[in-house]
């Protein structure tokens, strides 16, 4: 005997949105569609940017200019940097993880504007292949990633027009993405659910979209007056004219040292997320994480012109510049001691999500004290637009925000897939990507003090042999991302099959299916009031699975 | 303990720098010893920790429980505030201390130059040693002018005592030494790594630069700032002559005078 199901009410509605693979390449706009736009796009720019980083090393094995003419080498350290910040870390950290994530712990089901969400996402594949056919329509521009003019005015014209609006877009996608965030985060809450409550990613993307849209539109602004300098001659930047060449850097620095905490603060929130999880406690300190995140927010905006203490400013500026520097030492500081206090007593396991986001402390930390010392002017004087800055910039963004973005990855692969990846592809990666990454830049601060300044392509031949190191480093480097991608790619067919919750996790993007449906949960939004919610109170220990020395420590 | 006294320890006896070779190199490796000891001890001990935590608390096969629930602690949490924020404070107000020793902080439109600038024009200057062209003044021993120009890609040095123009910066040993920089065309950045010294040479805006020369010797002049495509070859050098040396030097490339009709 059969039963009939009942009549269900309305046969499933023809999806106005394509399905299957087809979305991914469509202007979709489910914020987890958008997220994974983001990643895939970001990571296939951080090949392209990672290969020309290899065209540099191979260049600086012998101090003579010899694999490449002088300004290829210029055109491809201004591609470099410009791929890697503004098509990779800043739209990866922000839009890949914070579409997939941040409607999730709210309890929303999209984001508050989903189809400017897709506008944000689909200005940046343009945006990139219009940088990069540059170097082979016009030749790409040569000034650096900064466009200090006036030698991005009498640079080829075409190539740095092209940088200037390919970068003009890449802004316009940040800010629509800021400006969603904060809609969200703010309006689109589940009812019930406090701001003190949210996760602390969501407090991360707030702070850094509130820094999006408040610098970027000067940046904006700043590059628009520098494209009339060169189209229409005009005279703002150009000292011929009667322009001014240091204003540029201040309006530049406006934006650009803001820039840094847009790569890095969503990172401190995605470790955030991602060590409470694996090490089975609270995270450490909620409150003053959400206090020192807003107190980087504000110091960061009133810190830039510390790019610019050789540039002649005033002494006064100097003084100011170095002390609001050197405090953000403090807010960040606080958040580390607070990560070692989530670790301290935890239940760790060593998995590849957990190695990175330690070697992303072990990274972030000589970054940090890197950082401080270059806040001191008299010591930056010394090393200013040396390799040590270089050394620095890369333990912030690159030790700093990719380690952790490979972190991300390993955390939320079995969410995004429904499969695990492979662990022992993981750690060889991190072992790989850690050892090589060290070896590559580390060196470099040497190299800086000793009178090695930045984007040349010839040095003194009494530095080859350190620079052959740091080339060697950035080899491995290459390599470690071999692994990483058989282990996405095979992983995504054949990996062990996750289930919806692997970690155990208590955050609400994991309170639905691993992969979750278009909008997320069937039914109502789970409501997370302790999105950190782990961990045995120590007079509840259960005394088959604790330790001695728990015992002994509940017993203090 | 044993912590900051290896710390110490390090930021003393390790030394990455080049020689100095200007009067205010060694109060920057004051500075920077200071800074590499406070360094060491830090990444040493939250690298100390990172590893100890992970392998003290790993877990272990056949452990299911969770940690401990720790939420926070307040005078923990007061103390990693207060203890980095006097440390911070330490440092800034040690490097400023640094900086106005090495004359980072005197008003430059009171400075020797006044004189030799336009009234309207407006200098402004690295760090120099104003301290010894005080003492200078005082001695009756007058900073040696040189008028430095930056240009796609080279230095030129022109003396005004001899009225010529050299390609090699010569300078007397101990002599204070005033440049007055300014670029042709785009920026450039005028560095002596051995003389921990650096100054944007900035097109449309003269920057002073004064040091003391300590130690004879023959040093680089590197440019800092990317200027096109040979900024890696803008180099030149600084001769550091013994007082007669120089002397010879400069009668040698002194202009003959009346040789213009």
């Amino acid at each position: 005997m059969t039963i009939t199901a009942p009549q269900t009410s309305a046969p499933p509605s023809v999806s106005l949105q394509p399905t299957g693979w087809l979305r991914y390449l469509s202007f979709s706009v489910d914020h987890k569609v958008i997220g994974l736009q983001y990643l895939v796009c970001g990571f296939a720019f951080y090949l392209i940017g990672g290969a020309m980083a290899g065209a540099i090393r191979t260049e600086l094995l012998s101090p003579v200019s010899d694999f490449m003419p002088r300004d290829v080498y210029n055109q491809i350290l201004t591609l470099h940097g410009t791929v890697m910040i503004f098509l990779w870390i800043v739209p990866v950290v922000n839009g890949a993880f914070g579409n997939y994530l941040i409607p999730f712990y709210v309890g929303a089901r999209d984001m508050a504007y989903p189809r400017l969400n897709a506008v944000a996402f689909w200005l940046i594949p343009p945006a990139g292949l219009m940088l990069i056919s540059s170097y082979f329509i016009t030749g790409a521009a040569q000034s650096g990633w900064t466009a200090y003019p006036p030698l991005s005015i009498t640079t080829p014209a075409a190539g740095q027009i092209i940088w200037i609006l390919s970068v003009l877009l890449l802004g316009g996608s940040s800010i629509f993405g800021g400006i969603n965030f904060i809609a969200t985060i703010l309006k689109l809450r589940r009812p019930g659910l406090k701001l003190m409550q949210l996760p602390m990613y969501c407090w991360a993307m707030l702070g850094t979209s509130i820094l999006v849209v408040l610098s970027t539109p000067v940046l904006a602004g700043t590059l628009i007056m520098l494209s009339f300098d060169i189209v229409a001659h005009t005279g703002f930047f150009n000292p011929g004219l009667g322009g001014n060449v240091v204003v540029y850097q201040h309006l530049f620095w406006f934006y650009s040292h803001p820039a840094v905490y847009i790569m890095v603060l969503p990172a401190f929130g995605l470790v955030s997320e991602i060590l409470p999880v694996h090490c089975r406690k609270p995270l450490f300190g909620y409150t003053t994480m959400v206090y020192s995140i807003m107190a980087i927010v504000g110091l960061g905006l009133v810190v830039w012109a510390h790019h610019m203490f050789t540039s002649g400013t005033p002494p006064w500026m100097r003084l100011f510049f170095t002390i609001a520097t050197a405090f953000i030492a403090v807010p960040t500081g606080i958040k580390f001691f607070n990560w070692l206090a989530t670790l301290w007593g935890g239940r760790i396991s060593l998995n590849s999500a957990v190695l990175f986001s330690c070697g992303f402390i072990v990274n972030f930390v000589l970054g940090g004290i890197t950082g401080v010392a270059l806040a001191q002017v008299p010591f930056d004087v010394h090393v200013h637009d040396t390799y040590f800055v270089v050394a620095h910039f890369h333990y912030i963004v690159y030790g700093g925000s990719v380690f952790v973005i490979f972190a991300s990855i390993y955390h939320w692969y079995p969410k995004v897939t429904g499969r695990m990846l492979n662990e022992h592809l993981g750690r060889l990666h991190f072992l790989l990507t850690f050892v090589g990454f060290n070896l590559c830049f580390a060196p470099q601060h040497w190299l800086g003090l000793n009178g090695m300044p930045r984007r040349v392509a010839e040095y003194d031949p009494q530095f080859a042999l350190v620079n052959q190191i740091s080339s060697t480093g950035a080899l491995l480097m290459a390599i470690s991302t071999l692994p990483f991608l058989w282990n996405v790619i095979a992983s995504a067919f054949n990996g062990a099959i996750a289930g919806d919750n692997p970690w155990r996790a208590l955050t609400p993007e994991w309170l639905t299916s691993s992969p979750p449906p278009v909008e997320n949960w069937k039914g109502e939004p789970p409501l997370v009031t302790h999105p950190y919610g782990y961990g045995t109170p120590a007079d509840e220990i259960d005394l088959n699975s604790a330790s001695g020395s728990d015992l002994w420590r509940s017993g203090q | 303990m044993l912590l900051v006294l290896g710390g110490l320890w390090i930021g003393q006896n390790i030394n990455l720098l080049p020689v100095d070779a200007s009067a205010n190199a060694p109060i920057y490796d004051e500075l920077f010893r200071v800074l590499f000891s406070i360094g060491t001890i830090l990444f040493v001990g939250i690298v100390g920790l990172i590893v100890f935590s992970l392998v003290r608390f790993r877990r272990r096969p056949g452990q299911l429980g969770d940690g401990l629930a720790l939420e926070g602690n307040l005078p923990l949490e007061v103390f990693w505030t207060a203890v980095p924020a006097i440390v911070v404070l330490f440092v800034g107000l040690y490097s400023y201390d640094i900086y106005e020793r090495m004359g980072g902080m005197v008003p430059l439109s009171h400075g020797n130059h006044s004189s030799e600038m336009a009234a309207d024009q407006r200098v402004w200057g690295g760090i120099g040693s104003t301290q010894d062209s005080q003492t200078a003044t005082t001695t009756g021993v007058t900073p040696l002018p040189v008028e430095v120009t930056a240009m796609q890609f080279a230095f030129l040095f022109h003396y005004p005592e001899g009225d010529f123009i050299s390609g090699e910066l010569h300078v007397p040993v101990d002599r204070p030494v005033s440049l007055r920089m300014e670029a042709k065309d785009v920026i450039h950045a005028f560095w002596i790594p051995e003389f921990r010294l650096k100054q944007d040479v900035i097109p449309g805006q003269p920057t002073v630069l004064d040091f003391t020369p300590t130690r004879t010797g023959s040093y680089s002049i590197v440019c800092a700032e990317l200027c096109g495509p040979y900024h890696g070859g803008m180099r030149s050098s600084v001769v550091v002559d013994s007082a007669d040396d120089f002397d010879t030097w400069l009668q040698s490339n002194r202009k003959p005078p009346a040789t213009e009709a």
